[in-house]
């Protein structure tokens, strides 16, 4: 299709704005991560920093036990997308083959999951996990995130589910396979992509939260790193700038590589979900 | 999608053992404690003693009926809600029309719109609290640069602190609402824009009869959702004001945190969550009986 120059120098016009928006606070914390202290109390402060160093990040490192609350996310991260996963995978596979009353049901609820406000769900799981005394431990923080990362996982499976040809299952059955044969050796070698995708998804929405994290760990020592990164801001709002930025910068690495590598996956099954259900 | 016939795959006796593992902790982790958390709301559990929990009967709602703070911290939350929301969609799709022509910096737009979606929500916060130092901030910076006035102190100020955390939410869900409405405009068929093109169809009539039929359920999915994860989100402002300047960004979620965690009041937080959900629920029973009545969803 043809485009008049007029609307080409809008549409570019129009791509430059979206480009600017979106780089613009992005390049301000890379320069301020990189800024010596003299250039941060600058009252004209500079794009480039005229001076660029590494302190920031070492100051950082010496002010929060950022490394330790890294390996915190780890560990809860990994634990909820293997678990979440786990759980999920055989869910969805009967989800997606049968319309059974149980699959509605839990189509329902992933769709109204979505709509609780956490507060609602976090404070019964407090007493309970409380009463377990699972308060103020990662194996807790796991539970709540495993439940939490279930609905998403639930969605994208049964996406990915329904895209494996049922044909290939009765085609295996006709030349005799058992269930689990079938399941097993036609079914799961067709589906680990999306197993992975959304196991990775898993794992980025539980590096990433805040909430949940912030409410059941309360010793710095059990912290994730987004509750140690708002040590940041001091008590007064007041904080030291260039570590934070340093700090911010360094948290958002791994979530970023491992975006880059399954983000087509992600928005297809989510969209597959989203038409489908 | 193919209507329904009998069951089909693997056959349904072994369905109970593939459900159970998830089924187990769904209902003993999210449907109970759900359950309970709307019991806890018609009791007067405190945080320090829940051993003498009394039931209270409907008090903790009377009461929220005349709390005023929290009232205003609801309709903040919708004015956030929608003040994210519609530029989300809005500018949303508009970038998604664009993105999916043939653009020369359409791969640089595509992988920069990663990086927010990917960000944790509090570096998002922390970033962009660095944008709007009133001193070492580089917002404040530019604005002096084009001879736009001298700046200020964006997010403590009464009347710019809301537009200003609303800008941050735009952009941390733009870029995800963006890829996603850009995927669905990629499933649908490129020889039906041909053929309307062909019929002399301008622009706009193509975007009408072809585009939006094909892109309304996908479209009304985000929005719903996005409206949805708004209106209970917590950590971006929680970093960047803390509901301050005086209440102005208190959304209900911080408010009920406060209440629930710091206050100790469960079963006052439990039933500002109830209400919540009262009203999350009716809008999306009218948003969803739009969609079915649009007859276009299978």
């Amino acid at each position: 299709m043809r485009t008049s120059p007029a609307a080409r120098v809008g549409q570019y016009a129009a791509l430059l704005a979206y480009l600017v928006f979106l780089a613009f606070p992005l390049l301000w914390l890379l320069s301020t991560a990189f800024k010596p202290p003299r250039e941060l109390a600058s009252l004209h402060p500079t794009w480039i920093p005229i001076h660029p160093t590494l302190a920031n990040f070492r100051q950082a490192f010496d002010e929060q036990p950022l490394l330790h609350a890294a390996f915190n996310s780890l560990l809860a991260a990994l634990g909820a997308a293997v678990i979440a996963v786990a759980l999920a995978t055989p869910m969805a596979y009967v989800m997606a083959r049968h319309r059974t009353r149980l699959a509605r049901a839990a189509t329902g609820w992933v769709v109204v999951s979505q709509a609780f406000p956490f507060v609602l769900v976090i404070i019964p799981l407090f007493l309970v996990l409380k009463n377990l005394r699972l308060i103020d431990s990662l194996p807790g923080l796991v539970m709540v995130y495993v439940v939490w990362a279930l609905p998403f996982a639930l969605w994208m499976l049964v996406g990915y589910v329904r895209a494996v040809p049922v044909e290939l299952e009765e085609a295996a059955a006709i030349d005799g396979a058992g269930r689990l044969r079938t399941l097993v050796s036609v079914t799961a070698p067709l589906l680990a992509p999306g197993i992975v995708a959304t196991a990775l998804f898993a794992f980025i929405t539980a590096w990433n939260e805040f909430f949940f994290a912030l409410v059941l760990l309360k010793t710095p020592e059990k912290q994730t790193l987004p509750v140690i990164l708002t040590h940041f801001i001091g008590a007064e709002g007041v904080a030291d700038l260039g570590p934070l930025a340093a700090a911010a910068f360094l948290a958002t690495l791994p979530s970023l590589v491992v975006f880059a590598v399954i983000q087509r996956r992600i928005t297809g099954g989510m969209l597959a979900g989203a038409v489908k259900s | 999608m193919s209507g329904a016939g009998p069951p089909r795959g693997v056959a349904a006796p072994g369905a109970w053992f593939l459900v159970l593992p998830a089924l187990i902790p769904i209902l003993v982790l999210s449907v109970g404690p759900l359950l309970y958390g709307i019991l806890l709301a018609f009791t007067d559990a405190q945080s320090g003693r829940t051993a003498a929990t009394r039931w209270i009967g409907g008090l903790n709602f009377s009461d929220l009926l005349h709390d005023t703070l929290f009232w205003e911290s609801f309709r903040i939350g919708l004015v956030w809600a929608v003040g994210v929301t519609l530029p989300q969609f809005l500018l949303g799709l508009g970038l998604a029309l664009l993105l999916n022509q043939d653009l020369r910096l359409r791969w640089l737009a595509r992988a920069l719109a990663l990086v927010p979606w990917a960000m944790p929500e509090v570096v998002v916060g922390l970033m962009w609290r660095l944008v709007y130092n009133p001193d070492a901030g580089i917002l404040n910076e530019t604005l002096r640069d084009l001879g736009l006035g001298e700046g200020r102190d964006w997010l403590s100020g009464l009347a710019t602190a809301l537009p200003a955390v609303i800008v941050v939410g735009v952009w941390a869900g733009l870029p995800q609402t963006t890829v996603t409405l850009l995927a669905g405009l990629q499933n649908t068929p490129r020889e039906l824009h041909e053929a309307a093109a062909v019929d002399g169809a301008g622009a706009w009539r193509r975007f009408r009869t072809v585009t939006w039929p094909a892109l309304k359920p996908i479209a009304l999915a985000v929005t719903a959702l996005n409206f949805i994860w708004n209106f209970n989100s917590f950590a971006l402002v929680y970093v960047l004001t803390n509901g301050g300047p005086g209440g102005r960004t208190r959304l209900p979620m911080l408010f009920a945190y406060e209440e629930a965690f710091r206050y100790g009041q469960f079963g006052y937080a439990a039933a500002m969550g109830c209400v919540m959900v009262a009203v999350i629920s009716v809008f999306l029973a009218l948003f969803l009986a739009g969609r079915i009545r649009g007859g276009d969803d299978a």
